[in-house]
């Protein structure tokens, strides 16, 4: 039963990191930017959540909604100024710009706000704690329940907006062929930027669940995203579904792994994604083009 | 009116010359076939018209207003479509998406998804597949409808009957001249000659970059257009 349960507790786990890849699955569809600040964006949309509700005392969940169009803007402001200008000198550079990127973001946070490692969990209260027992051996946390929600109802909510709105349908087009969507009338930097800005928000409603069932310091970030680019991988390169499907993957491998010897957690999942990589298919799902 | 006014344009790629000092007017309603030999500068011209190709020197002039900096997109809202070589859909988007995804709320007109499939009876029922797994003919008749759908003043259609059976052809070319007798300004690259000044009212001939031949489709010959279009009588006087 210990291992049913390893499985389940797998399952909740990669919702988490569900939630944590699909921003870098986004933009690595529509652009081709493998965004190495991603896990710092995280972690910067979970200090401004800590920033609100250090002013308000209110769930970090209330405090997520005035956190979301700001990382929104930021995310638009951060494709037109910054990664705009990198993606027109070829694949390498935008890599570059974002591994600066994260380490800008990291010695800002260390600057603003020390080395302390933080938490919301307190503030979320009871969500953070509660569980329900389902047998002696099996119990589904509620913030676990609830991340795993949050990462289908993300991931529903994009494909709905890219096969369902024309904006969704724009984006597609132009992660498929730039220049002729250009040709099209579709204004190419425009969607990129609204890509980076879902993908930004995104980021910070993953720093948001972070924060919540665990600690965070200024460099969090970057273990944040080899997990989620372990996930990414793992469902396939730009397959918005298969995020979920290597999040799962991933924390399925790590809860085994811990079941065996809790030393063994991170170092299973890396396993199972050089496997995953390793692999012909190189990937659980097929790669498409953010969809 | 002249709609479109092309002044001195050079356009290159890289330091390679592909179109030299080409200019000509065309009239808002009228039809212009530009052919050429391949590697003639057709192409290159027709994507500088649409902003997909930057020029080296000249003016590209709309309506009046100098185009020649303006990005592809914005050319598509005031009005200048392009159909590209080798149609260039969207894979997996399906027919009526490629179709939406080109549509210009700026734009109205008489061009819906419902009249491009009237247009275009080919498409009816594949308004659902994905474009990829289209025949030839089907993916021209959608890559022309997506540019429809933006209500251009200008359509620039490069070789559409390239690559396709010819009764895909046909029937690519019977559901354009609905199109054509509308009034739209169309810039026609084709092939094939006897096509090409069937349907336009003036013929251009271009070769190594350059404009050789201008003319009615009534007054210039077959013969004519076959020596501009090899470079016959220059390489018949080279040799005198």
């Amino acid at each position: 039963m210990t291992w049913v349960n390893a499985v389940v507790q797998g399952f909740l786990l990669g919702g988490f990191y569900a939630v944590l890849a699909c921003g870098l699955a986004l933009m690595f569809g529509v652009m081709r930017i493998i965004n190495l600040a991603h896990g710092d964006l995280a972690v910067v949309g979970a200090y401004l959540i800590l920033l609100v509700l250090d002013h308000a005392h209110v769930s970090p969940f209330i405090g997520l909604i005035p956190v979301l169009p700001v990382m929104l803007i930021a995310g638009y402001v951060l494709q037109r100024t910054v990664l705009e200008r990198s993606l027109r000198s070829g694949v390498l550079v935008p890599l570059l710009t974002t591994f600066g990127l994260s380490i800008v973001a990291q010695n800002l946070l260390l600057e603003i706000y020390s080395p302390d490692v933080r938490s919301l969990g307190g503030q979320a209260g009871s969500v953070a704690t509660a569980s329900w027992q389902i047998t002696n051996q099996i119990s589904i946390s509620a913030i676990g329940a609830l991340t795993l929600g949050g990462a289908i109802a993300i991931l529903g909510g994009l494909q709905w907006f890219l096969s369902s709105t024309q904006a969704g349908r724009r984006m597609r087009a132009t992660a498929q062929d730039a220049d002729t969507a250009e040709l099209v009338g579709i204004d190419s930097r425009a969607i990129y930027a609204r890509a980076t800005a879902i993908a930004v928000a995104i980021g910070a409603v993953g720093g948001m669940f972070l924060a919540i069932r665990s600690t965070f310091d200024p460099f969090t970030g970057p273990t944040q995203l080899i997990f989620a680019f372990e996930a990414v991988v793992i469902g396939g390169l730009g397959s918005l579904w298969g995020t979920l499907l290597g999040g799962i993957v991933l924390g399925v491998a790590q809860t085994i792994g811990a079941q065996i010897d809790p030393q063994y957690s991170v170092l299973a999942g890396h396993l199972v994604f050089l496997a995953v990589l390793a692999s012909p298919r190189g990937g659980l799902l097929k790669v498409r083009a953010a969809t | 009116m002249t709609l479109l006014s092309l002044q001195g344009v050079d356009a290159r790629h890289g330091l390679l010359p592909a179109v030299r000092e080409v200019s000509f007017d065309l009239a808002e309603g009228e039809t212009l076939a530009l052919v050429g030999a391949n590697g003639a500068g057709k192409t290159t011209l027709l994507r500088t018209i649409a902003g997909a190709h930057k020029p080296a020197a000249g003016r590209v002039l709309f309506d009046g207003a100098d185009i020649t900096r303006v990005r592809p997109h914005d050319r598509v809202r005031m009005g200048i479509s392009l159909v590209p070589e080798g149609r260039r859909l969207f894979p997996d988007l399906t027919v009526e998406e490629n179709l939406l995804v080109g549509i210009q709320p700026k734009r109205p007109g008489r061009w819906t998804v419902d009249s491009i499939l009237e247009a275009f009876p080919m498409l009816k029922p594949l308004r659902h597949r994905r474009a990829a797994l289209l025949s030839g003919g089907e993916q021209q008749a959608t890559a022309i409808g997506r540019a429809l759908i933006a209500n251009p003043r200008l359509l620039l259609l490069d070789e559409v009957s390239l690559g396709l059976a010819p009764v895909a052809v046909e029937a690519v070319y019977r559901s354009l001249e609905t199109v054509l007798g509308e009034g739209t300004t169309v810039v026609l690259v084709e092939q094939d000659l006897a096509r090409a000044t069937k349907v336009a009212q003036r013929v251009v001939c271009m070769l190594e970059g350059r404009l050789v031949l201008e003319g009615t489709g009534g007054e210039l010959t077959r013969e004519q257009i076959t020596e501009a279009y090899f470079g016959l009588g220059r390489r018949r006087s080279a040799s005198q």
